[in-house]
């Protein structure tokens, strides 16, 4: 348990995709201009993370790793080099699916999260997350909680950052660095202060 | 027309670059800039992918049905991308692993995947090859030159070979840590951001607030 709890401490923290690995930038940028937006954005985010980390976990450990093949009666087939393309294939599905789902259960939900889960699915972040889950070895229960958490810090960094930008705008910022510029350099003091975690651990 | 493709080749350069003012591709711009070297891996793998998917989405355009194009263009690219993953881990396993997942992220970089779906679905083989020269060029240009700033500044080094002497082996220099770190980079392309729409002021943004003077001489 207490392993899990450091491990989800660091996925949030520590290792926060968007402020130490840079990832999901693009979107980070873009859409984080309204506190509202970068909420449901972050909410579709950990959504999608907490599915296809661990779905993309199974398939690495039954399909594609050296040796997956085993129960197949296959134990020298590696099939990792085909790893990229399966996992985009599996995270534009499980995005395909999770839409339909919350359109027939979660009208609600799926309306405010509109045109943002279709857009996750080419969201670095995403991938990002599964790419590390394999390098890094995490077993089922790990994929678990690291998809969780990586998704949650990554929505707590956008929702932050949104909230920053609302204030900012009473700013009177130069004229070549409004919009994108003062963006990056709030991102950049952002992840100067979530640097402090660095030490944290459980 | 020549004058047109001209534009294409040298546009997304300056006047259009991808990571400055599209806001295309910044996460692995900012994630394997702190050298040199990977960086211009990095460089080269993005290009190449941007020409192959660029040139072969070009070519099947007229057969792709509109509803499952995004797949289609996703294959593609995510194909290539395997490609110069392999190839990297076959030819250049060090520098492969201190990119670590970022080459595999070529395939949401969204530059790529933009470029395919903004210019080559609508435009013949050639003009597209070109699109992606100029789109590779913008992107490698700013990743060249802040893993150049990075290195010198965080290292004193470039390359690996030392041009600022450091305080360690005998010289002047100590190193700034912070360049290193995740927060330089967003500094060093923020800062690089206001000074090319100095340069070319046409790409400043309007303020979408504007404080008042607040003297009442001034009206």
């Amino acid at each position: 348990m207490e392993h899990y709890l450091s491990l989800f401490v660091r996925a949030v923290f520590v290792e926060n995709l968007a402020l130490s690995f840079f990832l999901g930038m693009c979107t980070f940028l873009a859409v984080s201009k309204q506190i509202s937006t970068a909420i449901g954005l972050g909410v579709a985010v950990v959504l999608v993370q907490a599915i296809t980390v661990p779905a993309n976990n199974l398939v690495n450990t039954l399909l594609l790793r050296e040796g997956a093949l085993g129960w197949l009666g296959l134990p020298d087939v590696d099939l990792s080099f085909l790893g990229l393309i399966v996992y985009i294939g599996i995270i534009a599905a499980m995005v395909q699916i999770l839409e339909m789902v919350l359109d027939r259960y979660f009208p609600a939900l799926y309306l405010s999260l509109g045109i943002f889960l279709p857009l996750i699915t080419v969201n670095c972040a995403i991938l990002g997350g599964s790419l590390f889950m394999v390098e890094r070895g995490y077993d089922f229960g790990e994929s678990v909680v690291y998809g969780i958490g990586s998704g949650l810090g990554w929505a707590l960094a956008i929702v932050a950052l949104a909230g920053v930008r609302e204030k900012l705008k009473y700013a009177d910022v130069p004229a070549g660095l409004q919009g994108l510029g003062i963006t990056f350099i709030t991102a950049g003091l952002m992840a100067l202060a979530f640097m402090s975690f660095s030490g944290v651990q459980l | 027309m020549a004058a047109n493709l001209r534009q294409l080749l040298v546009e997304p350069i300056v006047d259009k670059n991808p990571i400055t003012l599209q806001i295309l591709g910044i996460c692995s711009a900012l994630a394997v800039t702190t050298q040199l070297a990977p960086a211009i891996i990095m460089s080269i793998a993005l290009t190449v992918v941007l020409i192959g998917s660029n040139v072969v989405i070009s070519l099947i355009r007229h057969h792709m049905p509109g509803s499952i194009r995004i797949i289609i263009q996703m294959t593609i690219i995510a194909s290539l991308v395997i490609v110069v993953d392999q190839i990297l881990k076959a030819y250049a396993f060090e520098l492969s692993k201190q990119l670590s997942v970022f080459v595999g992220l070529i395939i949401t970089n969204c530059i790529v995947l933009g470029r395919a779906e903004a210019f080559a679905t609508q435009n013949p083989p050639w003009p597209s090859l070109l699109d992606a020269v100029g789109h590779g060029a913008g992107y490698s240009a700013i990743l060249v030159s802040v893993a150049a700033v990075r290195e010198l500044f965080g290292a004193g080094t470039l390359l690996g070979h030392e041009i600022l002497p450091l305080v360690k082996n005998g010289g002047w220099y100590e190193p700034n840590g912070l360049m290193l770190l995740a927060p330089g980079a967003f500094f060093i392309i923020g800062l690089m951001i206001w000074g090319i729409r100095t340069w070319r002021p046409k790409q400043k943004e309007a303020a979408d607030f504007t404080i008042r003077d607040g003297h009442p001489e001034h009206g």
